[in-house]
């Protein structure tokens, strides 16, 4: 490994210290908050570091990794989320358990297993970040141990996620058979070559499978709503955003390798996959009364959505990154009024909590509206650009099928969203105020980061300009 | 720059209002009137220091353009012509009355009630200006979610079915709308060779062949109808216009069914002629359907405001018949309608809420002989019934009269039938007169006092301008001539 390539990994070299150095200052008895001042200076340095080593890109580390603009990009989308999450960890887990330092522990290593998918051209790399991504996963979900629903969510997601990794062995492995490779150029150099066999075809078909469970694609989303339900509500966070954001990088850096859009039976699958995710995902979310669970079955609705921008294969990529940073932004605002309003035994999940939020403390509810105008995808808020260039995409790919499914899904969708706002809006309940124990400072952060996420949120919604062009930039490094 | 300035205006006055009402609410309401009031003034005195640029025939009067998203040939482009002045008018004159009348019915959470009541005018304001069609559409979604919340918080009591209903229907269409947008968008870019942009007037220039034309262009349309409203898709209308409070009805009436009419004027049919063309002898048939159903259904709600909203899809049928029938006379006749629709409509919710202030009440059975308490506001009403109906002399005569006259060149026997839902009319509107106002006196402990100053302000405004559109439509058919006939030459 030469100097250029060591500078290239310098970010992902940052972000493991990160985990480790967690483990030293635990192991030093330093407090909690120390720990989370730490873990947000690690944060910071990891951006840092990735804009100090911007020149550089790309740069290749053969065989495993590729650090390009497109990683760049996700990586710091999900650096991003990290942030947000990790301040909203705080107030959640200092009210909460008795032992909330290892939880950063575990934060970090899943980081960086997303972190690791972003920049992975090589099944291995693959591998080692989706597991790295899981294993934590598992014991971030069922970290409030005495809570039953976080257990049950745990074990759920231990159990599907492991037969999904055993899926992407088993189809790594038929594909490494047929074409004698593991990394993604020299595969799509080979099927160009002999063309696409019967088991190279069911490899892919497996992976698809795998890929699908990690990001709650219908049918492979029965987990979401129990696992989103259950986890604590930073973590569910965290799921929705990190964990599907380095895992949808991969999937666009494998398609883009193998030339996925070109092969017309991995579109017809890819369209009646997105087609179900934008139907199931809406229709069941419209009678939901829990918070966390709606959120799970819109999620899945959007990943439909954001479907339509990868099978628009490289007209939609840059779509397709804006709709995630988006979505990531919304939905980190959305789950951190969730945390700022459940109280110490459950999360505050019951859409009969949220009666009369708006006259009660008017802020939070405006925070909410507006991530919940954005999933919606009205003007004035991020999710709007952000579906308008989805289907941009679509419709310059002459996907009128998609196109025409997304917005007849999205007026479904529309009406779950009102629902909450109109309870946020209806006349409140007398409902006694909850106490507060802890220090102001981390409540202050906490509310000032959640309106910086909603002024970011109508910016990006009125003036897109700025980030389109960006994301090209870097698109094209 | 006025265009922009006169939106920025209102955005803004709605903030402030916002924040200063959680102090003191009447400073709040002073403010939003004058926003609203400020923001009317600037396209008026425009308009008389310029009068004579404009009766010279020069098209655009103001034209702002300035790059959004370059990326994607999206551009903040406002221009206004006569068509869009005679909106924008429409708009504040109605606007101004709409934070007038909502000034002693809105006790709570007023301050939040204004913000959203200038946050919907923006948005239509922004509608009839917008010139690029990404910002159309835009503004298009910016006027519903504020209309929404008047409507879902501020509404009486079923308000919370009808807010929903209101929205899906609308967004469905603006949705539908904004696929036909990119597909227009992505055709002329490729038939201009890799100009790609959402500029209404380089879209002009796109050919449009056969069925992809007909497809774009019912996206529009649906968008528009369903505004419009056209009978079938009519169905929120009732219930959103029963349902808002009085500032909404006015609104929803004299404004947000406008930007339906508008949109087909100003989209559908310079767009795409040949295809608007195709079908016009359908748009005709529902607007008929349209006229006569509605009236028929008004005539028999005993819900005063229910009975007022069916009237308005009446009185929408005559803009469908008139717009497609491709004559410089109907069209007139369709400006005229919307102005004089907008006017008289509101008015009768305007006293409905009145009425519903006093009473308590929007259940015909329960009114009865009120002139005698009342005899301002009987008369007033009087006034307005008679506009609606459609008697020489109030300015909904001569719209009805020249839709009838250009339609009856192209298809008789529809403007026959037209012709007799004005009848129907005449049965409805006396209807309201009669239950209303004549007829037994209701007994009841403490009589409704007449009109006070503040609602004797917004219907003399109301009455003025209905008089003046009856007796002197010259200056808005001047101002409309060169668009309207540029339309019915194509």
């Amino acid at each position: 490994m030469n100097h250029l390539q060591f500078l290239a990994l310098l970010p992902f070299i940052v972000l493991a210290m990160a985990a480790v150095v967690v483990i030293l200052l635990i192991a030093f008895k330093q407090s909690h908050t120390v720990i989370q001042v730490t873990g947000f200076l690690m944060m910071c340095g990891v951006v840092f570091t990735m804009w100090y080593v911007r020149d550089t890109l790309p740069r290749e580390i053969p065989p495993l990794l590729v650090v390009d603009g497109m990683a760049a990009l996700f990586t710091g989308l999900i650096i991003f989320s990290v942030l947000v999450v990790g301040l909203l960890s705080y107030i959640y887990f200092e009210e909460r358990e008795e032992n909330p330092k290892e939880y950063y522990i575990l934060l970090f290593l899943a980081t960086l297993g997303s972190a690791v998918l972003t920049i992975s051209r090589h099944f291995i790399s693959l591998f080692i970040g989706l597991e790295l991504l899981s294993v934590s996963l598992y014991a971030l979900i069922a970290y409030l141990r005495n809570r039953n629903n976080a257990v049950e969510a745990g074990v759920k997601y231990l159990v599907l996620a492991a037969l999904s990794s055993a899926f992407l062995l088993f189809g790594m492995a038929l594909i490494y058979m047929e074409t004698g490779s593991m990394e993604f150029t020299a595969i799509a150099k080979a099927v160009d070559t002999a063309g696409s066999s019967v088991l190279f075809i069911m490899g892919l078909g497996l992976i698809v499978v795998a890929i699908g469970f990690k990001l709650a694609l219908v049918p492979f989303h029965l987990w979401a709503a129990d696992v989103y339900q259950g986890a604590p509500a930073p973590v569910t966070a965290f799921i929705a955003t990190v964990s599907k954001i380095g895992v949808f990088a991969v999937l666009v850096r494998f398609a883009t390798a193998i030339h996925l859009q070109q092969n017309a039976l991995a579109v017809t699958i890819f369209t009646v996959i997105a087609i179900a995710c934008m139907i199931v995902g809406n229709v069941l979310a419209l009678m939901q009364q829990n918070i966390k669970r709606l959120l799970a079955y819109s999620s899945i609705a959007h990943f439909g959505y954001l479907l339509v921008a990868f099978l628009s294969g490289d007209a939609g990529v840059g779509a397709g990154v804006f709709y995630l940073l988006a979505y990531s932004i919304t939905l980190l605002s959305a789950f951190g009024i969730i945390t700022l309003l459940s109280t110490r035994r459950r999360d505050a999940d019951e859409l009969s909590g949220y009666r009369g939020l708006f006259w009660r403390s008017p802020l939070m509810a405006a925070i909410f509206t507006v991530a919940l105008l954005s999933l919606a995808g009205i003007p004035l808020t991020a999710g709007f650009p952000a579906k308008f260039f989805v289907l941009t995409a679509g419709v310059q790919e002459h996907k009128w099928l998609l196109a025409v499914v997304l917005v007849l899904t999205s007026v479904i969708g529309l009406f779950y969203y009102l629902r909450i706002i109109s309870t946020l809006f209806a006349a409140p309940p007398l409902i006694p105020i909850k106490e507060r124990s802890l220090h102001p400072f981390f409540y202050f952060a906490t509310y000032t980061s959640l309106v910086v996420l909603m002024c970011l949120l109508a910016w990006i919604g009125v003036y897109p300009g700025f980030i389109v062009e960006n994301v090209r930039e870097f698109l094209n490094i | 720059m006025i265009l922009v300035l006169m939106i920025a205006i209102l955005l803004l006055g709605g903030i402030v209002c916002w924040l200063v009402a959680q102090r003191n609410a009447l400073v709040g309401r002073w403010i939003a009137l004058i926003a609203v009031i400020t923001a009317f003034a600037m396209p008026l005195g425009w308009y008389l220091r310029h009068t004579p640029a404009i009766t010279a025939g020069n098209n655009w009067m103001i034209d702002y353009q300035a790059n959004w998203i370059p990326s994607f040939g999206i551009s903040f482009h406002l221009a206004m012509d006569g068509l869009g002045f005679i909106m924008i008018l429409l708009t504040f004159l109605l606007g101004v009355l709409s934070v007038l009348c909502s000034w002693n019915e809105i006790r709570e959470r007023s301050g939040f009630y204004f913000f959203n009541l200038l946050w919907t005018l923006a948005g239509i304001a922004g509608v009839f200006v917008a010139m690029d069609l990404f910002l159309f559409y835009f503004f298009w979604e910016v006027m519903i979610v504020p209309m929404y919340f008047l409507i879902a918080i501020w509404g009486d009591f079923n308000r919370r079915y009808a807010a929903y209903k209101f929205f899906i229907f609308t967004q469905t269409g603006g949705l539908l709308m904004l696929l036909a947008i990119l597909a227009l968008y992505f055709i002329h870019g490729e038939q201009s060779g890799g100009h790609y942009t959402f500029d209404y007037f380089a879209l002009l220039n796109t050919t449009l062949t056969g069925s992809t034309g007909r497809w774009i262009m019912l996206g529009f349309l649906i968008a528009f109808v369903i505004k419009l409203p056209m009978v079938p898709l009519h169905n929120w209308l009732p219930d959103a216009h029963s349902e808002a409070p009085t500032a909404g009805s006015l609104i929803l009436a004299g404004l947000l069914l406008k930007t339906g009419a508008y949109g087909i004027i100003r989209f559908v049919l310079p767009l795409f002629p040949e295809a608007s063309a195709d079908i016009a002898w359908w748009a005709m048939l529902l607007g008929v359907v349209g006229i006569v159903y509605g009236a028929l259904l008004a005539f028999a709600q005993t819900d005063l405001k229910r009975l007022i909203a069916y009237t308005s899809v009446s009185h929408m049928g005559f803009v469908l018949l008139g717009a497609f029938a491709f004559r410089e006379i109907a069209l007139q006749g369709v400006v005229m309608q919307l102005l004089t629709h907008g006017v008289s409509t509101g008015a009768l919710f305007v006293l409905a809420g009145m009425l519903k202030e006093r009473l308590h009440t929007r259940d015909i059975n329960q009114m009865g002989g009120l002139w005698t308490n009342m005899p301002h506001m009987g008369a007033l009403a009087m006034v307005f019934v008679m506009a609606s109906l459609g008697l020489p002399l109030l300015g909904n005569f001569i719209a009805e009269f020249l839709i009838l006259i250009g339609a009856f060149a192209v298809s008789p026997v529809l403007t026959v039938i037209a012709s007799a839902g004005l009848v129907l009319s005449a049965l409805y509107s006396l209807r309201i007169v009669q239950k209303v106002f004549m007829g037994q006196q209701q007994v009841v402990a403490d009589p409704p006092v007449d009109l006070s100053v503040r609602e004797w302000i917004i219907m003399a405004c109301l009455t003025a301008a209905i008089i003046f559109l009856g007796l002197y439509p010259q200056p808005v058919f001047d101002l409309v001539k060169g668009y309207i006939g540029q339309l019915a030459r194509l």
